[in-house]
């Protein structure tokens, strides 16, 4: 008896295998009840973060774009395409360049993996600066959460950094001259220090230019260092504000939405509902004990007729959105190559020496002054973009794109002055010149002080602080603030891409650059 | 309470005590990072030297005007003279190119009449003359870790 009833234990084990692992994966049955399909939420490590039930404003396409979270995608290809090709790659300038010559053209898919790489790290630019809009014009940076919003801004800097430090490492002429420049950028304090006469004594740009390439020329030190923030110091640090930049959106109360929801027909073509009907507590009691809890978290008692259970809505959005994301990737990976240009020569810049496109607008404020354009105006921007939420405290039109009719009409006002403003700046400088042309003697700092960047900002300054006055609204200056800094930074990379040549001159055109 | 008063301000051993822990306690944490932070600058640059010849004096006729491309050095010779000027912008590190009127740098647009002043774009400063030295076997030194005032013109014999 106690063989045969052992075996026959054996064999139902077996039988049951496929009912009984999944249980012990899934830490909730079989997904057949409202409440299984919320313990699975919240039983489950990678998705717990997100709430049991959702509200169908998150939901509506329209309202986020799924910026945010194709963004959160590309970081995933990002990170795996990169690691794969840390197999093949070697930090050393003599052997860097041939290691991407190996992976382009012998290791196997080594050509689409070095694309897919560097096309979804550019790409998260792409989508972090939308996401940021959305999040911006939806007023998604207020109650509660202000913090979150600082915390995006100190991604942005981490996702820029990594693009940055990406393409330093192929040791091409790009990369090598873009080390140098970048190392001159961090040396640039020297232009105020040399005004003020006290470099001998206090060269700030000078020491941090020496930690940053390892020594005075960029060298293996150098290409060592980069190396290290590309593939380790940078990508822990992403992932570490990643986790709180998630973390704090479920803590805040999830996604914005409008004060006075209304659901439209159309809703319910991309949501089921919750199954339950009738008994003896109504549908939308799902949380229980949870709903004593006060404050913000979770998001208790809100509007709970108008959310709809994660598993599947949720889930099956996301699903869709990655593999949109991933199809994109791949597609364009296919059919466009990553640059790669000469191996790097420190004795030959090339002309003109362009950046990357996303720094393209950098250069041109760099071609006004160094310390402004690299250090002074980047950080006075990104510094205003983290005061966003705390100088414009306004609880209002939360959850609305652009607040309100006055608000839509700002943005548009904004949007046209901008460009007018800016690009008639830009064709006084190409025409007429600066200081330096008419009055070749004047002094550095005064340059430094007043360049075409500079009274750009002032002029944004400006018009935000009259559109403030004139409508009594800090929102209102904020978004003619905002709209007037993403105009500008399409405008001024636009000139840098397209109309800059040798010498960084003005072309209409690249085929109108002299042949040399 | 009284008793363990030490000032009129009513700081009390304990508080003293505290702060002075915490004071501690933050100053040995800075100089931890102070100390983690110093690694990043190396002691020693294992690069090629500042200093290095560049041949006779006989080898820089009136009229030089040679780069020497591994050194991003210019050097000149006219009447008055040798003297050397870097080709290195002080913009942002490219390397400049001669042209009629002095110098052309091709990443910013910086340019500099032939002494190296600033005459155009974005460069904050003109282009640093170096000091030239002899040897005693009579080949020339420069030294691009020296700058000399702008139009320090060497004669050698």
């Amino acid at each position: 008896m106690g063989d045969m009833s052992g075996l026959s234990k054996f064999k139902e084990n077996l039988l049951n295998l496929k009912n009984s692992f999944l249980a012990s994966f899934l830490r909730s049955g079989r997904l057949t009840s409202d409440k299984s399909k919320a313990s699975v939420m919240f039983n489950n490590f990678f998705l717990h973060i997100q709430g049991v039930k959702t509200h169908i404003n998150t939901l509506r396409p329209t309202y986020t774009f799924g910026l945010g979270l194709i963004t959160f995608f590309l970081f995933v290809i990002v990170v795996l395409s990169g690691v794969l090709l840390m197999i093949y790659y070697h930090p050393s300038v003599e052997e860097a360049y041939n290691k991407i010559k190996d992976i382009i053209y012998v290791v196997f898919g080594g050509r689409l993996l070095r694309n897919i790489h560097k096309w979804s790290g550019e790409g998260m630019i792409v989508f972090m600066i939308l996401h940021m809009a959305r999040v911006f014009y939806t007023g998604s940076y207020k109650k509660g959460r202000e913090f979150n919003w600082v915390i995006g801004v100190v991604l942005m800097i981490l996702v820029f950094g990594l693009n940055l430090s990406g393409y330093m490492l192929p040791w091409d002429q790009l990369a090598y001259w873009a080390l140098l420049i970048v190392a001159n950028i961090i040396q640039s304090p020297k232009e105020i220090t040399d005004s003020l006469g006290i470099t001998q004594y206090f060269d700030i740009g000078g020491f941090f230019k020496e930690l940053f390439l390892g020594g005075t020329v960029a060298g293996q030190e150098s290409l060592t260092r980069v190396y290290l923030l590309h593939v380790w110091l940078l990508p822990l640090f992403l992932f570490i504000f990643l986790a709180v930049h998630f973390w704090r959106i479920r803590k805040d109360g999830g996604l914005t939405k409008p004060d006075e929801f209304e659901r439209v027909e159309g809703d319910l073509s991309y949501v089921s509902p919750p199954e339950k009907k009738g008994g003896l507590f109504p549908t939308y009691k799902t949380y229980g004990l949870m709903e004593l809890a006060h404050g913000r978290t979770p998001a208790v008692d809100k509007d709970v007729e108008n959310t709809v259970l994660s598993w599947p809505n949720l889930l099956l959005a996301e699903l869709a959105v990655f593999m949109l994301t991933l199809a994109g990737v791949l597609v364009y990976a296919y059919y466009v190559d990553a640059p790669l240009k000469e191996l790097a020569n420190p004795l030959i810049p090339e002309n003109p020496a362009k950046a990357p496109w996303y720094f393209l607008g950098l250069q041109e404020l760099l071609s006004y002054s160094a310390f402004m354009g690299g250090v002074g105006l980047p950080g006075l921007a990104l510094l205003g973009l983290a005061l966003i939420p705390y100088l414009d405290r306004e609880q209002e039109y939360v959850g609305i794109w652009f607040s309100n009719r006055q608000g839509r009409i700002v943005a548009l006002q904004a949007f046209v002055v901008g460009t007018i403003v800016n690009i008639g700046i830009l064709v006084f400088v190409v025409n007429l010149g600066w200081f330096r042309d008419w009055w070749p003697n004047v002094p550095q700092m005064l340059i430094t002080l007043v360049n075409p960047g500079n009274i750009w900002v002032a002029f944004m300054i400006a018009w935000s602080a009259m559109v403030m006055k004139r409508t009594g609204s800090t929102r209102m200056g904020a978004i003619a603030l905002f709209t007037m800094f993403l105009v500008s930074y399409v405008i001024f990379t636009a000139m840098g891409t397209y109309f800059r040549g040798p010498n960084w001159e003005f072309f209409w055109s690249k085929s109108q650059w002299p042949i040399h | 309470m009284s008793s363990e008063t030490l000032d009129k301000e009513g700081v009390t051993r304990r508080d003293f005590l505290g702060l002075a822990a915490f004071g501690a306690a933050i100053f040995s944490a800075l100089s931890v990072i102070a100390g983690t932070l110093r690694i990043f600058k190396p002691n020693v640059h294992y690069e090629e030297s500042k200093k290095f010849k560049i041949g006779k004096p006989e080898n820089f006729p009136e009229g030089t005007v040679r780069k020497i491309d591994e050194r991003n050095l210019f050097i000149f010779s006219d009447s008055d003279g040798i003297y050397a000027i870097t080709a290195v912008c002080q913009h942002l590190g490219c390397i400049v190119y001669t042209t009629e009127w002095g110098f052309q740098c091709p990443c910013h647009g910086s340019k500099y009449d032939k002494e190296g002043n600033v005459i155009g774009g974005p460069a904050p400063r003109g282009l640093p003359w170096f000091e030239i030295t002899q040897n005693v076997d009579g080949t020339l030194v420069v030294n691009a870790g020296k700058e000399v005032p702008k139009g320090t013109k060497y004669i050698f014999a």
